[in-house]
């Protein structure tokens, strides 16, 4: 009995009739359907990279330094985009690159968005002393841009992969945690959540089970925004040398490599770009969807 | 409006607290010991080490440390470089106009064709032109910067050898610096074919720090002017007969500046993030380069100083774009 109130929020309908209405809606936007496609392909070739990719992608081939693509002059079929200026496949080290990129994404979404989460249920949840403290450290980082702030703290850890996810997912967590907290406080006051309150939830029982479930949209869609910014900004960390160290094939890693034969070899610097532009782009496509399926507001226009 | 722009400060006050404590914390959560890294000297005697320490202020404790960084910080003392052993701030305002001057003509760029495109994007809403904005805009928003930077390089740079790849303004050409304002001081000098060197070192780096502000601003523009098109004034406002240039340009345009406006007072934080990649690929002699050179020359009291300054100018800018938001908007004021 306690459970059927419990679960009776404004959910009127059962999960597999709302997937159906999302997905009915989301379909609506060509945009979105498209970038899903493109971002699935992408995972699907980034699982499959060992196998999908022509060479390994630390393989030196001493005798292509530099090869053009294949159809430019001097290009060859064995390598497709070309290689690097130590011989390296170009377009094997995108395919391996690519499950650093997304792997880079999962992570900083993950540990931000639960940071993120805890700090806004407990600040909305409780008020008082709890969140003013939360929210002021929260405006704090806010106050430093997130590349320069993830710059220090690489700088303080030492540049390498993981420490450049773990200061973007600090940089990127005031976002969920703001989103949280501000929904939470619109929820509280709700007819179901005063009832479950009524019928003697605990607090852990309210936040995580009552209100939690109906905050997800707006995290959703912020969650999908800050996976593409997390690429985005490790690439960059990357590039400025403080992000992932050579020789791993991660995207912003080799653009930085290849600077110097930027006016040599356009092909080295055009295509980890292009990766990077054609993930993001995707993803952004997709969120977009996502903010438009989700929103209420917009649906019944 | 008194008691806004107060109640406004007061929030500032425990966020200027918190963000000179992260810059005081930087130096001493260092791995290594705060001392030797500081005297940028290797190898010391026990008595150097002691007497650096109490020089520094590190044997005090860290309460005192902290009121006494604070103290320094509000006389405008923000220690000085390990490297060069100037002072920070003199560091900073030595490379802060370079800054300046870019992030200004990257945000007339963003906004001058942001705000149009976006306008027009909402007034022919559904055709082919909105769909095509509102397409680039999301490429202009999904742009890794630091790959578009190195791209323009190639095109104008590289194939048409239109501009040049890095610096200011061309080594041939010399004058006092007066304003720091490159294009400002060669328009002074009066040399012939200054301020066109100026302008061709300045145009592909302010495209490319303006590429990620104009989508955005693009994209906000456009869904401001539609929520404000389907109001019930703008309803009446074409039922009185009025021409549609006075209904979009006076009554659309003035409400939907409103988010706009702030819109692009939060650009300035993404201006600065852009500044670091922009001038890094441009060799452009701001506070972005001179960031991640201290980075990579481990200069922390430049790191340190830097952050704080950098985030106080952000805070400057944010409570600027508030208080501009009170004056538009008197309902904020009262919340």
């Amino acid at each position: 009995m306690t459970e059927i109130t419990l679960q009776a929020g404004p959910m009127p309908t059962t999960r597999r009739a709302m997937l159906a209405e999302f997905w009915y809606y989301f379909r609506q936007n060509r945009g979105a359907v498209i970038g899903l496609i493109v971002f699935v392909t992408i995972v699907v070739l980034a699982i499959f990279a060992p196998v999908v990719a022509p060479h390994l992608p630390d393989q030196q081939y001493s005798d292509a330094l530099l090869t053009p693509p294949a159809w430019a002059q001097g290009g060859q079929m064995r390598f497709l985009l070309g290689t690097d200026a130590v011989g390296r496949d170009i377009l094997s080290r995108l395919l391996f690159g690519a499950r650093y990129s997304l792997f880079i994404g999962v992570v900083v979404v993950i540990i931000a968005l639960t940071g993120g989460i805890l700090i806004g249920l407990v600040a909305g949840f409780f008020r008082g002393w709890v969140d003013a403290l939360f929210m002021r450290i929260m405006d704090v980082i806010l106050a430093f841009p997130a590349l320069l702030l993830a710059l220090v703290l690489v700088a303080i850890l030492g540049p390498s992969l993981v420490n450049a996810m773990i200061a973007i997912a600090i940089v990127y967590q005031p976002h969920f945690a703001r989103l949280t907290r501000a929904s939470v406080m619109s929820e509280l006051n709700r007819e179901y959540v005063v009832s479950a309150k009524v019928a003697g939830a605990r607090h852990l029982r309210l936040m995580f089970v009552t209100i939690l479930p109906n905050c997800l949209a707006p995290l959703i869609v912020q969650a999908t925004l800050s996976f593409s910014n997390a690429i985005l900004d490790t690439a960059a960390l990357g590039f400025l040398g403080m992000g992932a160290q050579p020789p791993t094939p991660e995207w912003g890693t080799m653009l930085a490599e290849a600077r110097e034969f930027i006016l040599r070899a356009w092909w080295v610097v055009t295509f980890p770009g292009l990766a990077i532009l054609i993930t993001v782009l995707a993803i952004n496509l997709v969120g977009d969807g996502l903010r438009d399926a989700l929103d209420p507001r917009l649906k019944r226009s | 409006m008194l008691q806004y722009l107060l109640r406004r400060l007061a929030i500032l006050i425990p966020t200027f607290i918190g963000v000179s404590l992260v810059a005081f914390a930087f130096i001493r959560v260092l791995p290594g010991d705060p001392v030797l890294l500081l005297a940028g000297e290797h190898g010391m005697s026990p008595e150097r080490h002691a007497e650096a320490m109490h020089l520094l202020g590190f044997d005090q404790p860290l309460p005192i440390q902290y009121l006494n960084y604070l103290a320094g910080i509000l006389h405008g003392d923000f220690g000085q470089s390990i490297v060069t052993k100037r002072a920070v701030l003199s560091e900073f305002f030595a490379r802060f106009p370079a800054t300046l001057e870019l992030s200004i003509c990257a945000m007339i760029l963003a906004a001058g064709i942001g705000i149009p495109a976006g306008v027009l994007a909402a007034i022919k809403r559904g055709s082919t032109f909105d769909h095509g904005i509102m397409g680039s805009a999301l490429v202009g928003y999904s742009m890794p910067i630091f790959w578009w930077g190195p791209l323009l390089i190639i095109l104008f740079s590289g194939i048409l050898r239109w501009t040049p790849v890095s610096g200011r303004i061309s080594l041939l050409y010399y004058f006092p610096q007066r304003t720091g304002f490159m294009l400002i001081d060669s328009l002074l000098s009066g040399q012939p074919g200054a301020l066109a060197s100026a302008v061709s070192h300045l145009i592909l780096p302010a495209i490319v720090l303006a590429t990620i502000p104009l989508a955005v601003i693009a994209r906000q523009t456009r869904s401001a002017m539609l929520e404000v098109l389907g109001e019930d004034y703008m309803r009446t406002a074409r039922a009185k007969g009025l021409p549609p240039s006075r209904v979009i340009g006076l009554h659309a345009l003035r409400n939907a500046m409103i988010p706009v406006i702030t819109t692009i007072g939060l650009q300035v934080g993404v201006l600065m993030a852009g500044a670091i990649l922009t001038e890094t690929i441009f060799s452009w002699p701001g506070v972005g380069k001179w960031m991640v050179d201290s980075v990579f020359r481990r200069d922390y009291t430049v790191i340190q100083g830097g952050l704080l300054i950098i985030a106080l100018i952000i805070m400057m800018v944010n409570l600027a774009v508030d208080i501009l938001y009170g004056l538009i908007n008197p309902r904020i004021r009262r919340q």
